[in-house]
């Protein structure tokens, strides 16, 4: 068995130790229905306590502005779909950009057909926002602005502080949604400081289980449910919640409050970065430098090469990336993110992405450079004429 | 009085001094393929089979669907041969075939019977008679149609009294290992999947051999090829899938012969490496999806090079239809949903942007000298995985 080096944790990441015996645990002795008026129930009520205070004190804001969902993309839907509904009769426009997720993009393009209009605001060829299109493009009738703080393919990190400040400088009170499945544990986010109404969180990016999301949401802001039902989570996110997902999620994310030094994941892209670039010089940075995009997110094309075909031949010597787009005999799609960048053909074909965790070690990285120089070398040779 | 289904046999009537041998197979794939549902038994009768203890998995029906050499079946009523019992069930079957139609709204009808037990007391148009006028009494404002009926229900009279009235089209063919063995080309796309059908209905066993050329293609790819497989083995029962890893002699072609020959010279390798999967798993014949000029490797000059490449005969059951025509075969037998999921295929480096359509023997003999081909085959051949694929 060779050893794995696993770098696809912008897909998902494994669960820690720590927190699949949380998980465990749950299940096993915790696993009342927190509802239940009995004291299996409370038990059950109390663990979903402790971790919605975990996640809130990471946020900086109180526990009542967390609210649990089944991952990134219920959490998507429900901020904009939820405040949509909420607000159509103060308009029916919302802004995004052309790089969100598609949990995101596919969310607003059924609101398009619902009758809501939506601006997808372009990012330069680094996949950043330019905040002055932002502010340029909020009208009276806008009700949401939704802006992903690091995008999943390339990482790109949009300065939504400042996106946030002029918007609110503009005198318009559009309500403005974050998607930081992408940030949440790597950066640092103080959505309460910088003033948005509503951030995504999903549980799998950050060594949590599948399957758990959440979504914080600012004092004084009201969307609509999306599912209807027992009304728990004050209503919000009926069903009967997921127990064992929270506490993961929580155990997750006090390890990483914890124990986590986030400067470790730049160190680790740095070394991978420059090991790269230096063994092979035609490699192309995909999205913004290495040390200005997300600390965990390394998208490069070896230009003749396509990225599934080095993705497979990666995962034979144990490494595991991701690519942007499928080869397909029929279907050739260019992933949107690349199109907004304003990447050739060429260079779509052949990225990938690296993508680091907590979990990753520098070791990993010096081998994972010489592995990847490997099958670029042997590759090579094999291009269609 | 119990449930039963009775199975039909069709051309397996005509093999004369063979008969007994096509029976005892038939019986026994029929009963290989009934072995998820438990209890139930398998009884032959004169040119029958019954199938006894048939429970309430509705999914039994698409089995025996599946199974080459039925030619249609009936769920049927077994009742001891007293016109009491023979009534009653006859009720039954009517208003099933009532509910069936969604009422009984001008629903016309007919009852045919036949008798092979000559002791019983009615003749069989005695017998359709008087169940016809019964069921006109039960069920005031149905009619009797002799010539057009909606609804016939059917009433033989054998050891037992078996009523019906649906009879349910089979697989047709010919028992699956009545005719051998052949080794089928299986690449993951509409075509070979069909083609291994056509050839395993007329009573053939099949080996599938898959080229697997990792890393242009994926697992994923492999995956897809053993759920073809085992959509297949609904049909022709287990198939053992070799995947032969194909990628060294995708390169060596690509980097030592002429551009224009690469997909002939692949095609000359897959079938040299499936005649030797043939004569290990002593099969005597290859079948391949290939259909006439659908593309430039299945030209006739094309096809007349890929055939030089071995001995054995290559059976193209597809070779005159249309790709619509094999698509509609495709989905009729399941595969067509497999087949066309779109995991990645990269091979498309190794496809010639200008391929020969009349290519000339002597000149692809030549290319191919250009490599060590009897080192690589026996590379790829040793090399191969083999997958015995179940249900």
């Amino acid at each position: 068995m060779v050893n794995e080096i696993y770098l696809d944790n912008a897909a998902t990441t494994p669960v820690h130790p720590g927190v699949a015996k949380a998980v465990m645990d749950c299940m096993m002795y915790t696993y009342g229905n927190p509802s239940s008026l009995h004291r299996l129930g409370l038990n059950a009520e109390k663990k979903i306590k402790a971790a919605r205070e975990q996640l809130a004190f990471a946020l900086g804001d109180s526990p009542d502005s967390i609210f649990f969902t089944s991952g990134g993309t219920e959490a998507n839907n429900l901020a904009i779909i939820g405040t949509a509904m909420a607000r159509k009769r103060e308009g029916k426009h919302c802004i995004t950009t052309q790089i969100e997720h598609p949990s995101v993009l596919n969310t607003f393009k059924y609101l398009e057909k619902e009758g809501w209009e939506v601006t997808y605001l372009p990012t330069d060829n680094q996949g950043m926002l330019d905040p002055e299109d932002i502010t340029g493009a909020v009208r009276p009738d806008t009700v949401l602005v939704s802006i992903m703080h690091v995008n999943n393919e390339i990482g790109s990190v949009q300065p939504v502080e400042d996106i946030v400040r002029l918007v609110k400088e503009k005198g318009m009170s559009p309500v403005i949604h974050v998607d930081a499945i992408q940030s949440f544990g790597k950066i640092d986010l103080k959505p309460r400081n910088w003033g948005i109404d509503i951030l995504t969180l999903s549980g799998h990016k950050i060594h949590a289980p599948k399957g758990i999301g959440a979504l914080y949401m600012r004092k004084g802001v009201k969307i609509h449910p999306v599912l209807w039902g027992g009304g728990q989570e004050k209503g919000v996110r009926s069903g009967t919640e997921n127990v064992p997902g929270v506490v993961g999620f929580g155990e997750a994310v006090r390890w990483i409050e914890q124990d986590a030094d986030k400067k470790y994941l730049y160190r680790l892209k740095g070394i991978l970065a420059a090991g790269l670039q230096e063994r092979i010089p035609d490699m192309v940075i995909n999205g913004p430098a290495p040390e200005k995009g997300a600390p965990h997110i390394l998208n490069v094309s070896f230009p003749g090469i396509r990225g599934e075909v080095l993705l497979h031949a990666l995962e034979d010597k144990g490494v595991y990336v991701s690519t942007g787009s499928a080869c397909s005999s029929r279907r050739e799609a260019i992933s949107p993110v690349f199109q907004a960048i304003g990447a050739g053909k060429e260079i779509a074909r052949s990225a990938v992405r690296l993508s680091l965790s907590y979990m990753n070690t520098q070791d990993e990285m010096y081998r994972a450079v010489d592995i990847v120089e490997r099958c670029v070398n042997e590759l090579k040779g094999f291009t269609r004429r | 009085m119990e449930n039963v289904i009775l199975l039909r046999y069709g051309e397996i009537h005509l093999k004369g001094q063979n008969r007994p041998y096509f029976e005892r197979v038939l019986q026994s794939n029929i009963e290989k393929a009934l072995e998820a549902y438990k209890d139930v038994r398998v009884i032959k009768a004169q040119g029958r089979y019954f199938i006894e203890n048939v429970g309430d998995d509705p999914r039994i029906y698409d089995t025996i669907s599946r199974i080459f050499g039925i030619i249609s079946f009936s769920p049927a009523l077994r009742v001891a041969k007293n016109m009491e019992d023979i009534q009653e069930a006859a009720e039954l079957q009517l208003k099933d075939a009532i509910d069936a139609q969604g009422g009984l709204n001008g629903l016309s009808f007919k009852v045919e019977s036949r008798r092979s037990d000559k002791t019983f007391p009615l003749t069989s148009m005695e017998l359709s008679r008087t169940i016809g006028a019964h069921l006109l009494r039960k069920f005031p404002g149905i009619k009797v149609d002799v010539h057009n009926p909606m609804v016939t229900i059917h009433i033989e009279v054998r050891e037992w009294t078996y009523m019906y009235h649906r009879i349910i089209p089979g697989a047709g063919g010919m028992p699956v290992g009545t005719n051998g063995k052949a080794v089928l080309l299986l690449s993951g796309g509409i075509d070979s999947p069909v083609a291994g059908w056509m050839i395993s209905k007329r009573g053939v066993e099949l080996t599938a051999v898959h080229f697997h050329s990792f890393p242009y293609t994926s697992d994923r790819s492999k995956e897809k090829v053993i759920d073809l497989c085992r959509i297949l083995t609904g049909y022709c029962g287990p198939i053992r899938l070799y995947v032969v890893p194909f990628t060294r002699i995708q390169q060596e072609l690509y980097q030592k012969c002429p551009d224009k020959m690469l997909t002939l010279l692949m095609r000359r390798f897959m079938m040299k490496i499936g005649e030797i999967i043939a004569r290990r798993e002593e099969a005597g014949v290859l079948i391949t999806g290939e259909s006439l000029g659908q593309v430039a490797s299945q030209t006739l000059e094309s096809l007349s090079v890929t055939d030089d490449a071995v001995s054995m005969p290559v059976l193209r059951p597809l070779i005159g239809m249309d790709k619509i025509e094999i698509i509609d075969m495709a989905k009729k037998i399941d595969t067509y949903e497999t087949s066309i999921l779109p995991y990645e295929d990269c091979c498309t480096i190794f496809v010639p942007k200008h391929p020969l359509t009349r290519p000339r023997l002597d000149k692809v003999r030549e290319a191919e000298a250009l490599v060590d081909g009897k080192e690589l085959i026996e590379d790829a051949v040793a090399n191969a995985e083999v997958i015995e694929v179940k249900e």
